[in-house]
């Protein structure tokens, strides 16, 4: 029997949520006063919870290691966010946009939480307008909607290359409201370090203060981890210097499962790395690919110049193998693909890790039509590729700016260089249908959870799960665990369970400082980066995977052994912060090795080498791989895995083909 | 409404406001007297100018506003004073290199030494004209206030004073005139360009005119 | 390991914590590469600092792509370095040439006070917001998003206001250390939507009133912290601001 009960409603599919809604238990008024619940995080899922919740009139406290909720990751967000609204009379639906995103997850995902996240996605637009979220418009004063992530109809809501900024920001107004208010108590530069157990329900948490270094100890009747996502476990990613996958380490360790590691998102369009100084690496956006082509030289090891490459020796790879979509099929594929052509030896640039995006023929096109649009007879070359400037300017001005100031060259003049950079996790703590994790009271939204998403997350739905999360499900699927504690009385502090567990957090501060060793915790961090990009990668297969394990294992080792941590404990210490994160992604990773290790198929950006068709492409095992793989926490880094079988009763699967 | 006035005036905003205020009283004052003084330009030996300077000096309404007039310099001096120190307090511990220049102009930045200079400016100057005129109608006597404006300025020193001080109006209004319609709230790209072109003719002309008389009574041009 | 061949002297200023004093400290970096951004030289001299076993420097960053407002330096005398329009995460070392002195320095600001080192507490920004830096409508109270039209030129500066990422610059830059350009971009924000009208006279006075009582300086106009906010935010927003509180204030 297995050990998770992901509660699903009965019913149809359209009738779940609703019915749920109905007959959730609910807590009266004086109650909810009573009830204390923790939010860490403050991104767009903890800082929509966190308001949500305060306006119901719980009591609430929301944790943050940024020095303002406002700096959260989702802030980075730069293309949008889908709804169903069908505002463009092109067809959407509810339904369809369940479809398309089961679809893009390549059926990994559990439908009844897609479909109740299809369903809210409206609301959350509604919400945000009537916030003062500044989303873009049409000149009749109507929303503008924008395509994004190969799907067919228009439903991605933005605002200008900043959507996850406007949002947030909606999402904060509203939480420092409730701040103004006295109903919300805010708790930033600090670091959620262990999760207090008591009872086997979740009753609070030990965090740090980083400007004092103090220990605190916070009860709570519940605790929401939004604590975002882990793509930082490679070193490199789009993410910011400060995520983290801690908080979700350490409840996986006190008993919450981690479920569908190995699903991790590598995102095809970003500035390639320039040298081993490289601290991050910056997304470009999608649309970029709209007009853009993708492109290396067919000659192996070629070092001319871009210009010099003659049109009939440079290989458009993309539109060479999926002619359908072209440069425009999915992230993973097109990932998979740049990787494919730099292993084989037509990368470019200094490091040969990287792929052109051409707007030479974009310019021409725009050009000629701009031209006729002002009726220039004759444009002279020079005339029509300034037209065609300015075209491009006025799409994607702001990224092609960007993309000078990091790398120091002119997109309209030579190709853009990029290459896939880790983005996303799919993977997360694993929850039920009322996003708790496996530990009771203790939930898990937005990135850091898995649901949703399945083995590969569309553009836009990421900023869509984590405020649908947020605003409108767990302020219902709460009360359905706190109506059953509304006589819980607080815990008081001193009780053993939070000075057993402070205790745990003060000796592995003390054994970080006592270690004393020769290499910092970035020297670390990136080994490991470099071990899970190359064995753990875009594509895996099982010698490299247990060889990373193997690797990461040794590497663990090592760090316990030699890792020099400068400073003080009761300071503010980033060098600490860093060791803690770093210790915490040494296990994680492992972990995530393991996931694909175990999973012998190919689904979304999960590769397996050995699981793919006579021409290449992903081959996915439904009747083997069709569930849900969420690991337990055995001690001394040993796991056991559990399934979630995934059923599709209102979807029939099928193999995704873009050729 | 009281209660809600002194709140105002209490506040950064408002406090700016008043500055604002008094200052464009002040500038509209400079109009008019740099048009009486321009009478001198009559060259009638100060027959106009002194009839003007006269109904300046008696007339009970333009009385009334001279009390409007220094309660306004007044205001604006100790407003200054407040704000500046204010300002000064907003940050305790300044930078060890400032690189202000690229981001805006040094007289905008010394709005509170240049008004400090225009105030001396300004005691000096009411010493020799003010005092002077309100001592002669205190006693009855009738005051000839163009003799008394060439007396004055055959003074080197004096001259050299007053063109300092009027160097010193020329920045105080060049910054002080489009900063108190941004004060009022008036800006957009329509009105700004204008305000901000009316503002830098009204400082040269209103200098420069008021700097020619000193210079032409030093050098005697006019008798 | 040698990534490039810029050599550089740095003067850093250290300071404990707030208590503490602090001072310029010198300390010359080799073999910067011009592609490292100039966090990424911070790195370089931070590991070279823990390989000596001293204490790195402490600086506020987070996303290092220009959006989450963390980062915050005064390098050379200008809040956020020598370029307009970018934060200091998104300066390359490429704007400095070889052989040059850099000062950097932490915003300063009786309202920030300093942390430790170049960090700095810039919460009373997050006070000024929670007075009235929001629309009061509870989850779930929202009608349908298309009800209220907006014209697109409200929306769109609308959403020039709401860009700023809440760095702090513009204090840093402002000779008086006023906030009137991050308050009023907040208070514009609002002001230029419908739905944000209703709120207007109570957001302008609470937010101008807790700006005052966080130690700001006031505004005497000298526009330069539109000239160094890394999200080009306008001067109009201040006088749109003035504007709505004289309005409030004489009602
Ligand atoms: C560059 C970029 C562009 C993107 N573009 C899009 C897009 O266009 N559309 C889309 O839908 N999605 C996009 N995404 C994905 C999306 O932005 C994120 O998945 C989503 O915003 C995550 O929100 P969150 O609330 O779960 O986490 P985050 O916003 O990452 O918030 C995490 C919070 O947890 C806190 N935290 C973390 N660890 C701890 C700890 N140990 N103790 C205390 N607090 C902690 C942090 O302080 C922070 O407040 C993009 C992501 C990136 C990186
Ligand atoms: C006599 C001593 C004076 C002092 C100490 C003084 C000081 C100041 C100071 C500190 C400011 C603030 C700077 C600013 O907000 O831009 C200011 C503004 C101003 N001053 Fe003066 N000033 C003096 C005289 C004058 C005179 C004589 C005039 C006019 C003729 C004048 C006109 C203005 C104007 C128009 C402003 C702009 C107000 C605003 O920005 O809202 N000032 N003054
Ligand atoms: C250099 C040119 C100037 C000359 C020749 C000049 C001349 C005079 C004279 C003659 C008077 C006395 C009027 C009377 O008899 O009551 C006077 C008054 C005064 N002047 Fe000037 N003035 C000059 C510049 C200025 C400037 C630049 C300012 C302000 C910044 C100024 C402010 C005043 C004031 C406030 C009074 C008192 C006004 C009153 O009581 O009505 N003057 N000036
Ligand atoms: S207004 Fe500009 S400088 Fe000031 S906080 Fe906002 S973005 Fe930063
Ligand atoms: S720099 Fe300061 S003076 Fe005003 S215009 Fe900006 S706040
Ligand atoms: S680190 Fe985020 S803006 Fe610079």
């Amino acid at each position: 029997m297995s050990k998770l009960d992901s509660k699903i409603p009965e019913g149809s599919i359209e009738q779940k949520w609703t019915k749920y809604k109905a007959s959730v238990a609910l807590v009266n008024p004086s109650n909810k006063r009573n009830l204390e619940i923790l939010v860490v995080g403050s991104g767009l899922a903890g800082s929509s919870a966190a308001a949500s919740l305060a306006e119901l009139g719980y009591k609430v406290k929301v944790f943050c290691f940024q020095d303002s909720a406002r700096r959260a990751h989702s802030i980075a967000a730069q293309g949008g966010i889908n709804a169903a609204k069908n505002y463009q009379n092109d067809g959407d639906s509810v339904y369809r946009l369940f479809y398309d995103t089961i679809k893009g997850g390549d059926y990994r995902a559990r439908e009844a939480n897609v479909y109740r996240l299809a369903e809210v996605s409206n609301n959350i637009i509604d919400q945000c307008v009537a916030q003062g979220v500044p989303l873009a418009r049409e000149y009749g004063g109507m929303l503008s909607n924008r395509s994004f992530g190969g799907t067919q109809v228009q439903r991605t809501f933005y605002a200008s290359g900043q959507t996850g900024q406007q949002l947030l920001l909606g999402a904060y107004s509203a939480l420092q409201r409730q701040i103004g208010l006295g109903t919300v108590e805010m708790f930033a530069r600090h670091e959620l370090l262990d999760i207090v157990k008591i009872d086997d329900k979740a009753r609070g948490i030990i965090a740090r203060n980083l400007v004092t270094g103090k220990l605190e100890r916070h009860f709570g009747h519940a605790i929401l981890l939004c604590t975002g996502g882990y793509a930082n476990v490679f070193y490199l990613s789009t993410n910011a210097m400060g995520s983290n996958a801690t908080a979700a380490w350490k409840a996986h360790k006190k008993g919450a499962f981690f479920a569908n590691l190995c699903y991790n998102q590598i995102h095809p369009t970003c500035i390639p790395v320039s040298g081993d100084h490289q601290s991050k690496l910056t997304l470009m956006s999608e649309s970029l690919r709209n007009d853009g082509r993708i492109w290396v030289p067919e000659k192996k090891g070629d070092t001319r110049k871009a210009n010099r490459i003659p049109e009939e020796e440079r290989d458009y790879y993309l539109e060479r193998r999926y002619p359908a979509f072209g440069n425009l099929v999915p992230r993973d594929v097109a990932s998979r693909a740049a990787k494919e052509r730099c292993d084989d030896g037509h990368g470019v640039g200094a490091s040969k890790m990287a792929v052109y995006l051409d707007f030479k023929a974009a310019i021409e096109r725009f050009g000629k039509i701009q031209a006729k649009k002002l009726s220039v007879e004759n444009p002279t070359a020079e005339q029509l590729k300034e037209f065609g400037k300015q075209v491009i300017e006025e799409k994607y001005g702001n990224l092609f700016a960007m993309y000078e100031q990091i790398t120091g060259e002119n997109p309209y003049q030579v190709p853009m260089r990029i290459y896939p950079a880790s983005h996303y996790s799919m993977g997360g703590l694993w929850v039920d249908y009322n996003l708790m994790t496996t530990v009771q009271g203790l939930y898990c939204l937005g990135e850091a959870n898995f649901s949703d998403h399945g083995a590969n997350r569309l553009g836009a739905s990421a900023l869509m799960q984590g405020l649908a999360d947020g605003y409108f499900v767990i302020p219902y699927t709460i009360s359905s665990y706190l109506a059953k504690e509304i006589a819980v009385k607080p815990i008081p502090l001193t009780h053993e369970a939070f000075v057993a567990a402070e205790n745990e957090v003060q000796a592995q501060i003390d054994k970080f400082f006592a270690i004393k060793g020769t290499k910092s915790v970035d020297h670390f961090h990136k080994r490991l980066g470099k071990i899970m990009w190359e064995k753990c990668g875009m594509a895996r297969n099982e010698k490299g995977l247990r060889e990373g394990i193997e690797e990461i294992r040794q590497l663990r080792d090592e760090f316990w052994k030699d890792v020099r941590v400068t400073g003080k404990a009761n300071e503010m210490n980033p060098e600490l912060e860093k060791a803690g994160r770093v210790a915490d992604f040494l296990g994680l990773g492992e972990l995530i090795c393991l996931d694909a290790l175990n999973r012998t198929e190919s689904c979304g950006s999960h590769f397996r080498i050995e699981s793919q068709t006579a021409d290449g492409e992903a081959l996915r095992k439904d009747d083997e791989f069709s569930y849900v793989s969420a690991w337990e926490y055995k001690g001394n880094y040993t796991y056991e895995m559990h399934k979630e079988e995934l059923k599709f009763e209102s979807i029939k699967v099928a193999q995704r083909s873009y050729k | 409404m009281s209660n809600t006035s002194s709140s105002f005036l209490k506040s950064s905003i408002g406090k700016k406001f008043l500055m604002g205020f008094t200052g464009l009283f002040l500038i509209s004052f400079l109009v008019i007297h740099v048009c009486i003084n321009a009478c001198i330009y009559f060259n009638d030996s100060g027959a106009t100018f002194n009839v003007a300077a006269g109904f300046m000096a008696h007339n009970i309404i333009i009385r009334v506003i001279e009390i409007g007039l220094f309660a306004g310099i007044v205001l604006h001096i100790f407003q200054a004073l407040i704000l500046s120190w204010q300002n000064n307090k907003a940050r305790p511990q300044k930078y060890a290199v400032q690189n202000s220049a690229v981001s805006s102009t040094w007289y905008s930045r010394s709005m509170g030494l240049l008004g400090t200079l225009l105030l001396m400016f300004l005691i000096v100057h009411l010493a020799n004209f003010w005092i002077p005129t309100k001592i002669a109608v205190f006693n009855g006597e009738d005051h000839n206030t163009f003799e008394n404006l060439k007396t004055v300025f055959s003074n080197p020193i004096i001259l050299i004073v007053y063109l300092l001080g009027l160097v010193s109006l020329f920045y105080h209004l060049l910054h002080g005139f489009q900063s108190a319609f941004q004060t009022f709230g008036l800006n957009n790209k329509k009105y700004t360009p204008c305000i901000q072109s009316v503002g830098f003719w009204y400082s040269v002309f209103i200098t420069l005119i008021f700097a020619s008389m000193p210079i032409t009574l030093f050098l005697g041009l006019i008798k | 390991m040698s990534h490039g061949n810029m050599n550089l002297t740095l003067k850093i200023w250290r300071q404990n914590s707030a208590k503490e004093q602090g001072q310029l400290v010198t300390y010359p970096v080799k073999d910067i590469s011009p592609d490292m951004s100039f966090l990424e030289m911070f790195d370089v001299l931070n590991e070279q600092l823990v390989s000596k076993n001293e204490n790195p420097i402490v600086f506020d960053h987070d996303c290092r792509e220009g959006i989450c407002g963390m980062c915050s330096m005064v390098i050379n005398g200008r809040a956020h370095g020598p370029k307009t329009g970018i934060t200091t995460c998104q300066l390359h070392m490429r704007s400095f040439k070889d052989g040059d002195t850099i000062v950097v320095e932490p915003w300063r600001a009786q309202a920030f006070p300093v942390i430790k080192d170049l960090t700095v507490d810039r919460t009373a920004f997050e006070r000024i917001q929670s007075k009235g830096g929001f629309i009061s409508v509870n989850t779930g109270t929202a009608q349908d998003a298309n009800c209220l039209p907006i014209a697109k030129g409200d929306a769109d500066a609308s959403f020039n206001a709401a860009a700023c990422i809440g760095c702090g610059a513009c204090v840093a830059t402002c000779k008086n250390a006023s906030a009137m350009l991050f308050v009023s971009a907040k208070v514009s924000q609002f002001a230029l939507l419908p739905q944000g009208k209703i709120e207007a006279t109570v957001r302008v006075k609470n937010m101008v009133a807790q700006m005052d009582a966080e130690g700001f300086g006031s505004c005497t106009n000298t526009g330069a912290c539109e000239v160094e906010c890394p999200k080009g935010i306008s001067l109009e927003n201040i006088a749109r601001m003035n504007r709505e509180y004289f309005a409030v204030n004489m009602k």
